[in-house]
């Protein structure tokens, strides 16, 4: 509360304070520039890591309640051991629904690697079932060991092989994301850090002859403080919205939208890059606020 | 009001002052004289606390500025005006605003004390180059507002380092006549200089110590000036 009660102070400025530093264009179109471009930077890093999260969500829930069964058996046992594990599944809890995929289907899965003509009478595929389970899950090593017994060529798969890296794929691109809106932060605050030195040190005389006729060390802080806040607080409102745009107009996600395409921010999201131009206000004031301490304590 | 026992400053390997005693009284007026170099202004500077004491004991207002933090050096500072030599302007701002600084950094505000500064103005003659920039100022106008700056708040102690260091003898006796005028109204004063026509003109006027200042020491000065 002690910081956000400074931050009310600085940002209601006193006259005084506002005119003792000289006016600095280049300083001050630097700085309104790298705040923009950080800002700009940080809607991304923030719009992948909702992505991922969204992505990371999605792929966890989806293929967590699927399973399918894959009957690889003589042609002559075939269909027999396929009614017999439809039969299996149909009595066993936790299982929510289950079906036989039909020839197109099939087909339909191969189609990716051999084209849309495979002639399924030359190449033998087995049969499967596709399950969907219940929120409470199925006994995995029960139904394995009823198949066993009611159709041994059934072979159940609950996409954990492959589920798991996916999902962890996209937990370690959300923590990308997190820890490139950690390291822009740091940037941020560094570069404003520069700034303000060069500021400070290019206005020691000021500095000085403040101090020689009575203000106190927060009166001279402020002035720095102040200027370089509202310069970040304006760059990165500007680069905020040039990077909300630039995300709104990204292609959309359809129905096989694929990574890239679910970029986007989503509901109640689009007000979370709003928060970038309070962050960055922050980072300047405690970066400048640091920078002016220091500079003063050289002073006497 | 500033009182020093047995103070003395050092730099590097090189002692400057060593075991200077004084105290100024309240509605005093000192001159402080000396060869160039002799630490006259690193004497007033340590009036001020732009520099401190190597050892020996500095009170100012009855505080031992050692005791001293940051915030109660500047308020303190406030209490006392000084005129320092090369007048310690902010280049981009008018002069008004640079004569209202001092209230400015004290929080007073500036505007309800208008009639208080273009009064001062008046006082020293500068009504007519209110809005005018420091680096337009010729020496004399530079040297009478740093002494408009320095009494604005109203100070007990008004300290000047070489106030007509820059000015021909007219605009140096002119100044002089304000220093004059403010010991009249009770403000305790030190001037350094090296000029002693003008500590002469002074003397003619107002009962003043003279100091010399010369290898490290001070001591009064005599009848020889």
């Amino acid at each position: 509360m002690r910081v956000f009660g400074k931050a009310g102070h600085l940002l209601a400025g006193t006259s005084g304070a506002d005119r003792v530093v000289p006016p600095t264009g280049f300083t001050a179109r630097l700085t309104v520039f790298t705040a923009a471009a950080m800002a700009f930077l940080a809607v991304f890093a923030l719009a992948l890591s909702l992505a991922t999260d969204r992505l990371a969500t999605r792929w966890s829930e989806a293929l967590a309640r699927t399973a399918t069964i894959r009957i690889s058996a003589p042609p002559e046992q075939a269909a027999t051991q396929l009614a017999n594990a439809l039969a299996v599944l149909e009595t066993t809890p936790g299982i929510a629904s289950s079906r036989a995929l039909d020839d197109t289907e099939r087909t339909a899965l191969l189609e990716p690697w051999f084209g849309p003509d495979l002639p399924l009478d030359a190449l033998r595929i087995p049969e499967m079932i596709e399950i969907v389970e219940t929120a409470e899950g199925v006994d995995v090593a029960g139904l394995r060991a009823r198949l066993a017994g009611e159709a041994p060529g059934a072979v159940y798969d609950d996409h954990t092989r492959w589920r798991a890296p996916l999902v962890r794929a996209a937990e370690r691109l959300r923590l990308l994301g997190l820890l490139s809106l950690a390291l822009i932060s740091a940037a941020t605050a560094a570069m404003i850090t520069l700034a303000a030195q060069a500021a400070l040190a290019a206005n020691d005389r000021v500095i000085a002859a403040l101090r020689l006729i009575g203000a106190l060390d927060t009166f001279i802080a402020r002035a720095f403080v102040r200027r370089f806040t509202l310069r970040a607080l304006s760059g990165a409102a500007l680069g905020t919205g040039l990077g909300m745009i630039a995300v709104a107009l990204l292609p959309s996600a359809g129905e096989a939208g694929g990574f890239l395409t679910g970029l986007g921010f989503s509901g109640a999201n689009w007000l979370l890059p709003l928060t970038i131009p309070l962050i960055a206000s922050l980072v300047a004031f405690a970066a400048t606020r640091y920078a002016a301490f220091r500079q003063l304590r050289k002073t006497t | 009001m500033i009182e020093l026992q047995d103070v003395a400053y050092s730099y590097g390997n090189g002692t400057l002052l060593g075991d200077v005693s004084l105290q100024l009284a309240p509605g005093s007026f000192h001159f402080l004289t000396g060869p160039s170099g002799a630490g006259k202004s690193t004497l007033l500077k340590l009036c001020y606390m732009e520099l401190l004491p190597s050892a020996g004991q500095l009170s100012i207002f009855g505080r031992d500025v050692t005791e001293m933090n940051r915030d109660e050096v500047a308020r303190t500072r406030r209490r006392i005006g000084v005129v320092h030599q090369d007048c310690q302007f902010l280049d981009h701002l008018p002069l008004t605003d640079n004569l209202a600084l001092p209230l400015d950094v004290s929080g007073r505000d500036a505007s309800t004390e208008a009639q208080n500064l273009t009064e001062l103005m008046a006082w020293v003659g500068l009504s007519a180059r209110a809005d005018a920039l420091p680096p337009q100022l010729s020496g004399g106008e530079r040297q009478r507002a740093a002494l408009a700056r320095a009494v604005i708040m109203d100070p007990e102690i008004v300290l000047a380092d070489e106030p007509t260091g820059n000015v021909d003898w007219e605009m140096s006796l002119r100044l002089l006549q304000l220093l004059i005028e403010l010991n009249r109204m009770g403000k305790t004063i030190l001037v350094a200089t090296h000029d002693l026509n003008l500590i002469r003109a002074a003397k003619a006027q107002v009962s003043a110590r003279v100091l010399r200042i010369a290898q490290g020491t001070l001591t009064l000065a005599g009848a020889d000036l």
